[in-house]
């Protein structure tokens, strides 16, 4: 049986299919603007500059090492922390906390999600980083480990919410059968319910890191913002400066087309792949995974 | 019904936070000029209020203050969004060759004094330093507070930012000793924090810090440093007095530039700001006026 769409239906899927392709669009976009103006830096500034480790750029000290391997190691305790409390908090709300005591749980934790980070900075400033000076007896409180715990608390919101989502979308009847297998609780989350929701979790931990990589003014706040090289496990202790505090506290200051300008479009360029790069992993990873799923479960 | 919970929850907060919120009236009288004002952090408390004075005593002036760092106040008046821009410390050749591409001249204005004081933790022993000490903790030579008298405790570097004018200036006065040519930099380690209050909150609760500051934004809680320009010198603690004299060594001009030569609401603000009545606001700030 043939139909013809009415005119509303085309101007429907045309409005749709723009707005799919506008999200690629922009990010494209994006990322050519930042080609723009971040890769004259390359030209401006010799390799050996650039990839050095002093960062004093108001007199040509171009390094950015200690400025990624600083982001790198805050999102690394970050992540630490998000991930057993994020999976955690989640499979709690959804397989074994009480219906009403969910109902109550999940918009508090999505409340804290809402936080805006300079609030969390504040709480980091005043009383978190103080804290772990004296528990720690470290010279000072602001560390990597103290932007990486405040991260993680930003990031568990949003892996909470949607691994959650994610648990619950699982059917019924596969703990069911679990449990009719003579399965425990425990055996049923882990073995059965976890993997099945597990690409939906996998996004909410990228999610989650995209989060924190990406964080900005709370990590200003309190990792101190010294640029150190940080590749010991030591410098989880000492204040490190990541990529997305240094533009933000020095892109007011620069003139516009200058090298130092094209430089901090360079480090954006370089956050911008690297969330590409873990975007594409997990991306990979998740399709692994429904194959796989596709092949038990068929 | 999760909305429907969410929404109850925000409202209390909303109510409870509105609960003691007070509400302006807008001012309805007419206003004939507009004075846009941006740039030093330094200088923004001060600024604010001489714009608030000067507004209150010429209704008819409207003049909007932001801060953001001497270097955000000069690019924007290159740029022409301001027509005053705040500065710590000179403008640099390059900027001003950047104004004058634009055909106009930079005009300089030294409107207060201020004395950059060095600061640490009440509980520190150490109350004097010579400036050669200060440079080698700033550069890294001296990392434990025994070496210059203290106690067994590691040195915790502060700074402010490097977009902040007050930074560009201690590099240049104290970690280089004002030498022309001496290119000693900040220790990697240092931490540089985005305000002054970041500073002084870090210095409050933590015994190992040294940190530096506008006299004017040291609160009363935290331990000056007395100051000596070299081992045979006097050490001398920062106030208006030893400011004006010179006999503090880390005292400086502080700045307003116009494009061009001011006229009309402009000159007329910039000639109050010298007068005495004005200059007594830079003293109650914490500030060095200029006539004295």
């Amino acid at each position: 049986m043939k139909r013809s769409l009415s005119w509303t239906e085309t101007l429907i899927t045309v409005i749709i299919r723009t707005c799919g392709y506008s999200a690629v669009v922009f990010v494209l976009l994006i990322f050519f603007f930042l080609l723009r103006q971040g890769v004259p830096a390359l030209a401006e500034v010799k390799l050996g500059n650039l990839f050095s480790t002093r960062w004093y750029p108001i007199e040509d000290h171009f390094g950015i090492l200690p400025l990624i391997t600083g982001s790198i190691i805050v999102t690394v305790v970050a992540m630490l922390i998000a991930i057993p409390f994020g999976i955690g908090t989640a499979v709690f709300l959804a397989e074994l906390a009480p219906r009403w005591l969910r109902e109550i749980l999940k918009p508090l934790v999505e409340l804290l999600g809402g936080l805006p980070s300079v609030v969390l900075g504040f709480l980091g400033i005043l009383v978190l980083a103080p804290y772990l000076r004296t528990l720690l007896n470290i010279p000072t409180g602001l560390t990597a480990l103290a932007g990486g715990l405040l991260l993680g608390g930003i990031a568990v919101p949003t892996t909470v919410s949607i691994a959650e989502d994610a648990l619950d979308a699982v059917p019924q009847s596969y703990r069911e059968g679990a449990l009719a297998m003579g399965a425990t609780r425990w055996q049923t989350i882990w073995r059965v319910t976890l993997p099945a929701a597990r690409s939906g979790v996998l996004t909410a931990l990228m999610l989650g890191i995209g989060r924190t990589i990406g964080e900005t003014m709370a990590v200003m706040m309190v990792t101190g913002n010294a640029p150190v090289l940080a590749v010991k496990l030591g410098s989880i202790f000492s204040p490190v400066r990541t990529m997305t505090a240094t533009i933000a506290a020095e892109m007011g200051e620069v003139a516009n087309g200058s090298t130092y300008y094209h430089v901090l479009f360079f480090i954006g360029l370089v956050l911008f792949v690297i969330s590409l790069i873990v975007n594409i992993i997990a991306s990979s990873v998740v399709f692994k995974s429904r194959k796989r799923a596709e092949r038990v479960l068929s | 019904m999760r909305f429907l919970r969410v929404g109850i929850i925000f409202l209390f907060f909303f109510l409870a936070a509105c609960g003691s919120g007070a509400t302006q009236s807008p001012s309805t009288t007419q206003v004939s000029a507009y004075i846009q004002n941006k740039g030093s952090d330094t200088l923004v408390n001060l600024a604010l209020a001489w714009a608030e004075k000067y507004q209150a005593e010429n209704p008819a002036v409207s003049i909007s203050v932001t801060g953001g760092g001497s270097g955000t106040g000069i690019a924007a008046l290159i740029n022409g969004t301001v027509d005053l821009a705040n500065a710590s410390r000179k403008i640099e050749p390059g900027e001003a060759s950047q104004l004058k591409a634009k055909g106009k001249d930079p005009v300089e204005f030294i409107v207060a004094r201020d004395a950059i004081a060095v600061i640490v933790n009440p509980t520190n022993p150490v109350s004097q330093l010579t400036l050669q000490q200060i440079s080698d903790i700033y550069s890294g030579k001296i990392n434990n507070w025994s070496q210059v008298g203290g106690k067994d405790l590691p040195v915790v570097r502060l700074s402010r930012e490097v977009n902040s004018g007050t930074h560009v200036y201690f590099r240049d006065t104290v970690i280089r000793l004002g030498q022309k040519g001496n290119t000693t930099l900040f220790a990697t380690d240092t931490l540089l924090l985005p305000s002054s209050e970041g500073i002084v909150s870090e210095l409050r609760q933590n015994p190992d810090a040294i940190g530096y500051d506008g006299l004017g934004y040291v609160p009363k809680d935290l331990k000056v440093i007395a100051v000596a320009k070299d081992a045979n010198s006097p050490y001398v603690l920062p106030s208006a007095k030893t400011a004006n004299n010179k006999t503090y060594a880390i005292a400086r001009d502080l700045y307003m530039y116009t494009a061009g030569q001011p006229s009309g609401a402009i000159k007329k603000y910039l000639d109050w700001i010298l007068t005495p009545e004005a200059q007594q606001i830079v003293e109650q700030l914490g500030f060095v006026p200029l006539q004295k």
